[in-house]
């Protein structure tokens, strides 16, 4: 099975939000509509320390790892 | 670090702790760091939790402390300590070797930078256990981009760790050398739906494989399993690809979903799918439950057991590398209070989480019934855990 290059998507990724940054594109969805968007609820991950720790016992008993999303929202770092 | 009972082969004991280490020393390295719909730092809190996992004959508990606090409204600093404290025997245990026990302790330090609409953030973790160690350091970039519409951030991280074995001197010490890349976008779709993108690539070197653990060949007469120590590449590249929606439902809920790609150069394919319902129950409760299938397919050097010695030159049994597929089903209830009367806290909530998780292989047998059924003729292993974090959090 071809593998998954994500360092040819990232490039990419990375060449069209530049692009982009420079454009006049406007916001589609105003500040005020963007309530409900600010519950917590909402979080990708709304507990840093308990979604963390699932994190782990996942890798712990799995080969895979990596892109399992940030606590806070976009750092998928870990 | 201490242990209990080592009866009969001492220097084989450890075989499940390490995996567990392992996976994780990046875990909490750069976890904490800031990334969300607008760029402010996030709100000082402190978080403290018990945690819990039991299954495959091991148990695995301890405290988690987190702390967060913002200076000068520019400066987001964080710490966390956490602790793992293993005993019990898994499977390999058994058959190789005799219980144990061990503690491990990480502590994370982390600090953002907020400058216009950029977080800046670098972070440290160390992991400290007698035969493991482990330093990592990591840098990322955050920016938000149309209105605060999209946010993107990347991660790099770099850890070098330090293998040995105990009770085996002439082991010596390994090291393992770990580089990780993490490009993240989270996205405003509309006034109900959310999106995040993630994608990482991990590059791993050195000794990558557990000292403890052990393959299994045929013996000389066939009808046996003689183990022998793993031998692993001593490389390996992983990438994998997620994405993830949110969106808000009626009667204060929202409704998620997952999806996960992976691949490495050792062959294993994977993926995973979570399903999750979040829900506000009156003013101070909150609900959730999710589920979370995963399948993989096993590594290219992995057998339960070989035909014969000589049959491959990298050699595993490592069931995390086998082909299986597992399920796990969670629960949660979150009590929030808002006080009006408490000097600088702002709320508190109390949450316990349970997650039931099934776990079937389909080519890691269960050895320990060689004796009476033949080698290669036992039945398939399976295991069950559960787990539990039980946490209370302050917002000041």
């Amino acid at each position: 099975m071809k593998r998954i290059n994500t360092g040819i998507i990232m490039s990419l990724f990375a060449f069209l939000l530049l692009s982009a940054s420079g454009c006049t594109l406007k916001p589609w969805v105003k500040p005020y509509e963007r309530m409900n968007l600010a519950d917590p609820i909402m979080s990708f991950g709304r507990s840093p320390v308990a979604d963390n720790y699932m994190h782990h016992v996942y890798q712990a008993r799995e080969g895979a790892k990596g892109a399992e999303g940030g606590a806070g929202g976009g750092c998928g770092c870990n | 670090m201490h242990r209990i009972e080592m009866k009969s082969h001492p220097v084989l004991f450890r075989i499940s702790g390490l995996s567990w280490v392992r996976s994780t020393v990046f875990l909490l390295s750069a976890s904490f760091s800031v990334a969300s719909f607008a760029a402010v730092l996030p709100k000082e809190r402190a978080d403290v939790m018990f945690h819990s996992y039991d299954g495959g004959g091991v148990t695995i508990n301890g405290p988690s402390v987190l702390v967060r606090k913002n200076y000068l409204d520019k400066y987001s600093v964080t710490a966390n300590v956490y602790v793992d404290n293993i005993t019990g025997a898994s499977i390999d245990v058994e058959i190789l070797a005799s219980e144990y026990t061990e503690e491990r302790t990480e502590l994370s330090l982390g600090v953002d930078y907020l400058v216009n609409k950029t977080i800046l953030g670098l972070g440290y973790t160390n992991s400290s256990e007698n035969d493991y160690k482990a330093n990592t350091i990591y840098g990322s970039v955050s920016q938000d981009f149309f209105g605060d519409l999209s946010s993107v951030s990347f991660t790099y991280s770099q850890g070098w760790d330090e293998v040995s074995k105990t009770d085996d001197e002439g082991f010596g010490s390994r090291d393992v050398d770990h580089q990780k890349y993490v490009l993240s976008l989270s996205q405003i779709l509309t006034k109900k739906w959310l999106m995040n993108v993630s994608l990482q690539t991990d590059v791993d070197e050195g000794f990558l494989n557990n000292p403890y653990r052990k393959y299994s060949a045929l013996n000389e007469g066939g009808i046996g399993r003689e183990f022998f120590d793993e031998i692993y590449p001593e490389s390996r590249t992983s990438d994998a690809m997620a994405i993830r929606f949110k969106r808000y439902m009626p009667n204060r809920a929202a409704l998620g979903f997952e999806f996960r790609a992976y691949q490495d150069s050792w062959g294993i394919d994977a993926y995973n799918f979570d399903v999750n319902y979040t829900r506000r129950w009156e003013d101070n409760w909150i609900f959730e439950v999710h589920h979370r299938w995963y399948s993989q397919k096993r590594a290219d050097f992995y057998s339960d057991i070989f035909a014969f010695n000589s049959q491959q030159n990298f050699k595993a049994r490592d069931k995390e590398l086998s082909t299986f597929v597992s399920g796990t089903l969670g629960i949660g209830a979150t009590y929030e209070y808002e006080p009006q009367e408490w000097g600088f806290v702002e709320k508190v909530a109390v949450s316990l989480l349970y997650d039931k998780m099934n776990i079937r292989y389909s080519n890691f047998l269960d050895a320990r019934e060689e004796d009476s059924v033949g080698a290669g003729n036992e039945s398939k292993y399976s295991l069950e855990a559960d787990i539990i974090r039980l946490f209370c959090t302050v917002w000041y």
